[in-house]
């Protein structure tokens, strides 16, 4: 908490981001100590690695200092204040944090405890209940992350004429040699980094990790490498029509699976009807949506990525400095 | 053997605790943003890596150990390439590192040569 | 021995966050969250094997390449942001901090 409040009050914006960083690993840590394996990893990944990253480079747009408020916003601490009220006079209701006769603890939960390796048969149950018991909210949030992306591409896609790429350019060949040691460690790390994230994909079964947690690492080895070879260089490699279309497709693939499902007799995203055997209709359809899943995420974040990055250069050019 | 194992695995975790430990006081006692850097640099590679080498020691596992020599290998990768990008970084932007001739932390300027007064 | 060993990086993790909090310059304040994140890699690994669990490996290894990343992100902006201002350093409002 006191870093949340420090987070308020400082206003220099790189160690806000800095703090912000710290406050996810916390939590991650928190998560740890707690024994909630998949929450830490995903709050380790995203929370502290990938909010960090694009925080920074939003900071690169903005500028560094906060500027002053004009008016102290008193009607809104008011009504915050009043909702805030309410909510915790809400939470006198709730039964304790976890009391045994919890209706959380009693209906749902140890049916997924108790069915889930039958039913199933994945060993990691939180991939079971996020993937299959619970498939078509993890549909709508893969649908929410694809609309996160289509809305930067609307607002912040910037058309690049030629004469901003030879600037560009230029400014990368000169960086080649300031940054020689970190180029070369760097280029035999990322083909690990990539590898590390298909391990986290398809290892989601059993362990920690699946889509969301794998698209995340995938997007950051990217990032990295586009963070040292320039931008230019990185959207060469990884170009803007296939991130945008493989960011579509991840969606489509989840749908599919739902729309191939009904068209086989079940229920939209029932997938014991995928194959002969339910279960390995299960594993055949918890494989292909967190292959959907880890794309769109991927796609999504280099896409942000990408377009906030984008932004500065296009800034810097126009106003003509070169770095 | 097993106890020999287990003595080793002591050894390591104690000795990188040490270095730990060691590290994180130079952080807060060296006079000067390189000389931290420098302890900073020693806990982060060595004592991380004497730490996971005891942990190593300790589970006969397979996979568990191909985990961890992975951890160590990209900790050995990480460490040093992160340290000399933020000296460069920190040179190149005009920090500059404290030398004799400079003032002492009383305020006093020492000539380069004379016997510098204890801060 | 591991929880003597965990005790002693909680410890050095204290000291990183105090060095953060008084750290003259900027380089101090990264250098600082740069340590602090690789004491987190190392107290996951160790908090693992304390629990039982050796599933935390993984997200150490995550956390020590998320890290690695960050740091390096945040020298990059730097650079940029310093060339953006024409080679001055450019520092908040001694104010605020």
């Amino acid at each position: 908490m006191g870093i949340a409040v420090a987070i308020n009050q400082i206003k220099d914006m790189f160690a806000v981001v800095m703090l912000a960083g710290i406050y996810g690993l916390v939590s991650a840590s928190f998560f740890v100590t707690l024994d909630a394996v998949d929450v830490a990893f995903t709050e380790a990944s995203v929370g502290a690695g990938i909010s960090t990253l694009l925080m920074l480079t939003t900071v690169a747009i903005t500028g560094r200092t906060e500027h002053e408020a004009s008016h102290k916003p008193m009607l809104a601490l008011f009504v915050v204040m009043v909702t805030g009220g309410l909510l915790i006079y809400g939470t006198f209701d709730m039964p304790y944090f976890g009391s045994v006769d919890a209706p959380v603890q009693n209906h749902v939960g140890p049916r997924y405890i108790l069915d889930s390796m039958q039913e199933i048969g994945v060993p990691n149950m939180v991939t079971s209940v996020l993937a299959s018991y619970r498939g078509f909210d993890t549909f709508g949030e893969v649908t929410v992350i694809f609309t996160a992306g289509i809305g930067v591409l609307a607002l912040l896609s910037v058309v690049r004429r030629p004469e901003d790429d030879t600037a560009i350019e230029a400014i990368n060949d000169s960086m080649h040699e300031k940054h020689l040691i970190l180029r070369v460690v760097i280029k035999t790390l990322i083909p690990f980094i990539l590898l590390y994230a298909f391990y986290v994909q398809f290892h989601g079964d059993f362990g920690p990790g699946g889509g969301f947690q794998a698209g995340v690492i995938f997007a950051a080895g990217i990032i990295l490498y586009a963070m040292l070879f320039g931008l230019s260089v990185a959207r060469r490699v990884i170009k803007q029509p296939l991130v945008q279309l493989l960011s579509a497709i991840g969606v489509l693939i989840y749908g599919s699976v739902g729309v191939v499902s009904m068209l086989n007799g079940g229920s939209f995203l029932d997938y014991g009807v995928l194959s002969a055997d339910p279960i390995a209709g299960q594993h055949l359809g918890i494989l292909l949506i967190e292959l959907g899943v880890g794309v769109t995420v991927a796609s999504v974040m280099i896409i942000i990525f990408f377009s906030f990055a984008g932004r500065s250069e296009y800034q810097q050019a126009k106003k003509g400095k070169s770095l | 053997m097993d106890t020999l194992l287990n003595l080793a695995s002591s050894f390591c975790l104690l000795l990188g605790s040490f270095l730990c430990l060691s590290g994180g006081v130079g952080i807060l006692r060296f006079p000067d943003f390189y000389t931290r850097m420098h302890a900073a640099g020693v806990s982060d590679t060595l004592a991380a890596a004497m730490i996971l080498i005891g942990l190593m020691l300790q589970i006969p596992e397979t996979l568990v150990i191909i985990k961890l020599i992975i951890i160590l290998l990209m900790t050995l990768f990480i460490s040093p390439s992160a340290s000399h990008a933020l000296g460069r970084a920190a040179l190149l932007n005009g920090l500059t590192p404290v030398v004799a001739g400079d003032k002492n932390h009383a305020g006093q300027t020492t000539e380069v040569g004379d016997n510098p007064s204890k801060s | 021995m591991i929880i003597a060993a965990t005790l002693a990086i909680l410890v050095v993790m204290v000291l990183a966050i105090i060095r953060g909090v008084m750290g003259p310059s900027l380089y101090d304040r990264i250098l600082a969250v740069n340590m602090f994140g690789t004491k987190t890699v190392l107290l996951i690994s160790l908090l693992g094997f304390v629990m039982g669990r050796p599933e935390f490996l993984d997200i150490a290894m995550v956390y020590a390449l998320i890290n690695f990343i960050s740091v390096i992100g945040v020298l990059r902006l730097f650079e940029a942001f310093t060339a953006k201002h024409n080679g001055k350093v450019v520092e908040p409002a001694q104010r605020d901090l």
